[in-house]
């Protein structure tokens, strides 16, 4: 057995863009565009950027919500492109995700019983009173209460409803759980509170995270690896220490210099990037960062950069390098 | 420094079906000319109806003011009649918006919007204004600002449409402008870049600002006086370093210490216990007493008064006196 949980090799996952009379092909989003990331047992690997950059597509598709277009996807050494059906069905109890908004991703017409026991309803027999029980002992878990059990989403708040879609996705003992942007929604006293939770389950019942996020204060507190990615391509990946420590990707840089300090006297140098984000559906040439990037060279805009290696455990795309 | 707005125990309530919320109860805040304060807090504490009392656009029903002044340059907002208000209103004091797609109106040019703006405040023709918003594109960094002025909201990226925002806001020059959570909606690198530009062009018209945030860290890096506000009041306020290096309130403590922060190792977070109050029945006395890890009987009984711990710095707390 590897020591990886989940390893995703060079995954594409492209959009079609239609238009025209007969709705012909005319493009497509290159939302993940060749990324490779590994992600060992019992860890957690966060994946940052900014909005459109593919990090929630990226997510999607190695949990096999989304088929990938090209490339291998191993989950425990199991190919997720050769399970299909039946098995697959049974592959998903060991891969579960917690969505950004809870609003949307709770029913509003079930109980909280009802929405944590579905996933026993429809993958195991247990039924009646047995499951009202394991509803309460996932309740407890997540630091809900008995008296929760009858509620409906609406009657909580945001930071409990992301406590009840948490307790969900760990009900059938997952191994591995997609965590896509769950604090975003909430304010930064609930997020601390969630986040805390995230590292008490990690420890109690040894799962590994992908923590997708745009928040790289956040991204430092959970994660022992962080992935960047730049519209739909990995820029760097690394330990999180050694990237705050020093960022190599001229991205990472301007990414870690942009991010506001809760401290006056922290007073930083913005390196602040020129322009906006670019369209995935029609990515600039060469090196996709070029246009906005301090040290750009010709070279950046006619030759894409594979991901380097660059010390130990770095790997880089860039031609700095 | 000289004083702009004065805000006197203003009271905002809104009168719904469940009850009446008591949104604001008793807000005292001072702007001084040429600073740029901070307004920070969590969802639903308050910050936002705070402008809208200050801008009075607070719709009734179910809103309204119920006591208190608003003083800006010695007149009192809340006595003044509606047409006065509209004058002032985008001249004196105007405001940028959390979303500038909904601020903006779609069917008409970016171009028209801002000369709109500035035929309505300043006794000039349109080809003045026009020839001004163009101004004020450039000021905001527009890139291609000319072939902008002639563009729709929907072509511009979220960033570009803040731009926009900011140069209709500063048209007029205005004493006090309001930034209701500018940069919320878009990503940490434009966000740097807009909250820049905001420091830049109102360091250069020389005007106040007051920055309505629940990031901290924008504050911290934006404003030189923080106020920090819960369910309602507002329980600390001071110069940015006295609020981050010596924060007084346990509230204020609790939010420094939930953040997750780039340059200190922290395992675990610290949290507040409990959830932000409901504004209908709020708690009594110190709405803050319980999730707070310092209560005494005091705090159940009466709302803390406002003192004075160090030069500029306030805070409403019983720890720190007001007790008789």
């Amino acid at each position: 057995m590897s020591k990886y949980i989940m390893e995703a090799e060079n995954v594409k996952k492209y959009f079609p863009i239609k238009g025209g009379l007969f709705s012909k092909i005319v493009g497509y989003v290159k939302a993940v565009d060749d990324v490779t990331l590994k992600i060992k047992k019992g860890s957690c690997v966060a994946l940052v950027g900014e909005s459109g950059c593919g990090k929630t597509t990226f997510g999607r598709t190695i949990l096999k919500l989304l088929e990938p277009d090209d490339g291998r996807i191993l989950f425990e050494d199991k190919n997720l492109a050769e399970i299909k059906g039946k098995k697959m069905r049974e592959m998903r109890k060991n891969m579960q995700i917690v969505f950004q908004d809870p609003n949307s991703s709770l029913d509003p017409r079930f109980t909280v019983k009802n929405i944590i026991g579905e996933p026993f309803t429809n993958f195991t027999k247990i039924k009646g009173e047995e499951l009202v029980k394991k509803v309460l002992e996932l309740l407890e878990l997540v630091g809900l209460k008995k008296e929760h059990l009858y509620r409906y989403p609406h009657e909580f708040s945001g930071g409990q409803r992301q406590r009840i879609a948490v307790a969900r996705a760990i009900a059938l003992n997952p191994k591995f759980i997609v965590l896509d942007e769950p604090t975003s929604a909430l304010d930064v006293s609930v997020q601390a509170k969630i986040l805390n939770l995230f590292q008490d389950l990690q420890e109690k019942l040894d799962l590994s995270y992908l923590f997708i996020t745009h928040d790289l204060s956040v991204a430092k507190h959970m994660a022992d690896n962080i992935g960047v990615m730049y519209v739909g391509k990995l820029v760097e990946t690394s330990e999180t220490e050694s990237l705050f420590e020093e960022p190599l990707h001229p991205y990472t840089q301007a990414l870690l210099s942009a991010i506001p300090v809760a401290d006056p006297d922290y007073k930083v140098m913005r390196a602040v990037l020129k322009g906006d984000v670019p369209s995935p559906a029609n990515p600039p040439s060469g090196c996709r960062f070029h246009p906005r990037c301090p040290e750009a060279k010709e070279i950046c805009s006619k030759e894409e950069p594979e991901l380097k290696k660059v010390g130990d455990g770095r790997l880089v795309a860039c031609h700095l390098y | 420094m000289e004083e702009l707005l004065k805000v006197k125990d203003l009271k905002t309530y809104f009168y719904t079906y469940e009850g009446v919320v008591k949104a604001l109860e008793g807000i005292n805040l001072d702007i001084y000319k040429g600073e740029s304060l901070g307004l920070v807090g969590e969802t639903g504490c308050g910050k936002s109806v705070t402008a809208l009392s200050i801008m009075r656009l607070i719709q009734w029903p179910p809103g309204k003011i119920i006591d208190g002044e608003i003083i800006l340059d010695g007149k009192d907002l809340l006595k003044i009649p509606e047409e006065e208000m509209r004058k002032i209103r985008g001249s004196d004091i105007s405001m940028i918006f959390q979303e500038p797609m909904s601020s903006l109106n779609p069917v008409f040019t970016i171009g028209s919007q801002i000369s709109e703006a500035i035929t309505l405040h300043q006794e000039v023709d349109k080809k003045e204004a026009e020839k001004r918003s163009l101004d004020m594109l450039d000021l905001v960094g527009m890139p291609d600002a000319e072939k902008v002025m002639k563009q729709y909201p929907h072509e511009l990226s979220g960033g570009m449409q803040q731009r926009a925002m900011i140069a209709m806001a500063l048209s007029c020059k205005p004493k006090l402008l309001i930034a209701d959570e500018p940069t919320t909606a878009l990503d940490v690198t434009v966000q740097a870049q807009i909250l820049d530009l905001i420091q830049k062009v109102n360091k250069e018209i020389d005007s106040s600002m007051l920055l309505i945030t629940h990031d901290l860290g924008v504050v911290a890096q934006v404003c030189s006086r923080v106020a920090v506000m819960y369910a309602g009041y507002i329980v600390e306020i001071g110069t940015a370093k006295q609020i981050f290096k010596n924060p007084y309130h346990p509230y204020t403590k609790g939010l420094m210490h939930a953040i997750p922060k780039i340059h200190v190792e922290t395992k675990r977070l610290e949290v507040i216990r409990g959830v932000v109050p409901n504004l209908i029945t709020p708690p009594s006395g110190c709405r803050f007493h319980p999730r707070c890890d310092h209560m005494m009987d005091v705090c159940k009984k009466k709302a803390p008064p406002t003192v004075k711990v160090e030069e500029g710095h306030y805070v409403a707390c019983f720890l720190h006196g007001g007790v008789k």
